[in-house]
């Protein structure tokens, strides 16, 4: 049985891609075989957030036209043999996916053995966005404790729910998972930012996972290794604990407690 | 946060306007959400008319699509001022 999770916001630079690799490289370190498809077509980022942009040869719209075997364009992750990455064309012509040639990718794709399809959204509420949500299981909508972006995932959140396959055929509706990245604790206690309860209590939906903001995340996206391999980092923990969720497992929030400076850093900076 | 840090101000605590504005407009887009693409126009056009007898705001003019088993039924408030009515 083949599971297709969609990760989506509505709104740009929240963390979708981030979001992308880290879920799919934590579902393969534990055992499941996942593949991850970059939607955003025309502005391929997933291949460099994996680092294995330089091994990019066929891409997903060239398996949807035929141009390539997805064999060909599936490009196994580095690090895990049970991962694999399937870029984004760099074509400008946005009707490039169709809904026809995405359902046949991915029904080869549940062919093929495949645990789970991780599929990374492009922002805005446009095809790419529809292709990306259209067939899914799960969604993981992404979103930062800021006004843009909570109101932004209400609309996503809507349409999950009205314009994809599971909603048209009247099915199982689709399992909603919000994930709040960047959350600053500190910024919160100081009333700042809002808290993980206010963006639960105005979208009505609880939170699978919490990412603190995190410098790791920038020097991860640097190095294209993704985030959650970072035993470092708290980020990396926190995408761990959200993958553990996501596949059932019980985890309490971690890392929502402001972080107290010491007394050097309180007189001095840093 | 460092000596230096004392001389800057401190934002204001904006977390509060933050949800209450979000309370406000999500609400009130998830009860047009669904419903037909002519509803924000109407919802303007109503309120042209309605200005030109009593000077109401915005927020005054509420407009609700339900759907019963079957039936939609739309319903429509308009919240009037204090006050005596316009002449």
């Amino acid at each position: 049985m083949t599971e297709i999770i969609v990760v989506t916001s509505g709104k740009g630079g929240v963390g979708k891609t981030t979001t992308s690799a880290s879920l799919a490289t934590g579902l393969a370190l534990e055992g499941k075989k996942v593949a991850v498809i970059d939607f955003d077509v025309g502005l391929r980022n997933l291949d460099l957030i994996m680092g294995c942009e330089r091994r990019v040869v066929y891409d997903f719209v060239n398996v949807v036209h035929g141009e390539a075997a997805l064999k060909q364009a599936l490009i196994k992750d580095k690090r895990h043999e049970n991962l694999y990455v399937l870029a984004a064309s760099q074509t400008r012509d946005k009707d490039a996916l169709t809904q026809e040639g995405v359902e046949k990718v991915l029904d080869e794709l549940k062919a093929e053995g495949f645990d789970y399809v991780v599929c990374d959204s492009p922002a805005g509420i446009e095809k790419g966005a529809h292709l990306a949500m259209y067939f899914a299981d799960h969604a993981v909508v992404v979103v930062n404790p800021e006004v843009s972006s909570v109101r932004d995932s209400d609309r996503i959140l809507g349409l999950l729910s009205s314009k994809t396959r599971r909603a048209e055929k009247g099915e199982t509706p689709i399992k909603q998972h919000l994930l709040l990245t960047r959350y600053n604790p500190n910024r919160v206690e100081a009333g700042e930012m809002l808290s993980v309860k206010d963006v639960e209590d105005i979208l009505g939906i609880s939170v699978v996972g919490v990412i603190p903001e995190s410098e790791n995340v920038l020097a991860a996206s640097n190095a294209g290794v993704p985030v959650i391999l970072d035993d470092n980092s708290n980020a990396g923990h926190a995408y761990k604990d959200t993958v553990a969720r996501i596949l059932g497992q019980d985890r309490p929030l971690r890392f929502l407690e402001p972080v107290k400076k010491g007394f050097l850093k309180r007189v001095f900076g840093g | 946060m460092g000596i230096l840090d004392f001389l800057k101000r401190k934002p204001e605590p904006s977390a509060g306007v933050a949800k209450e504005r979000l309370r406000i407009i999500v609400a009130q887009e998830r009860s047009t959400r669904g419903g037909p693409d002519y509803l924000p126009l109407l919802r303007n056009e109503l309120l042209e008319v309605i200005r030109k007898y009593v000077n109401v705001d915005v927020e005054a003019v509420n407009i609700n699509l339900e759907r019963d088993s079957g039936h939609e039924v739309l319903e429509l408030s308009v919240a009037l001022p204090d006050g005596k009515p316009a002449p």
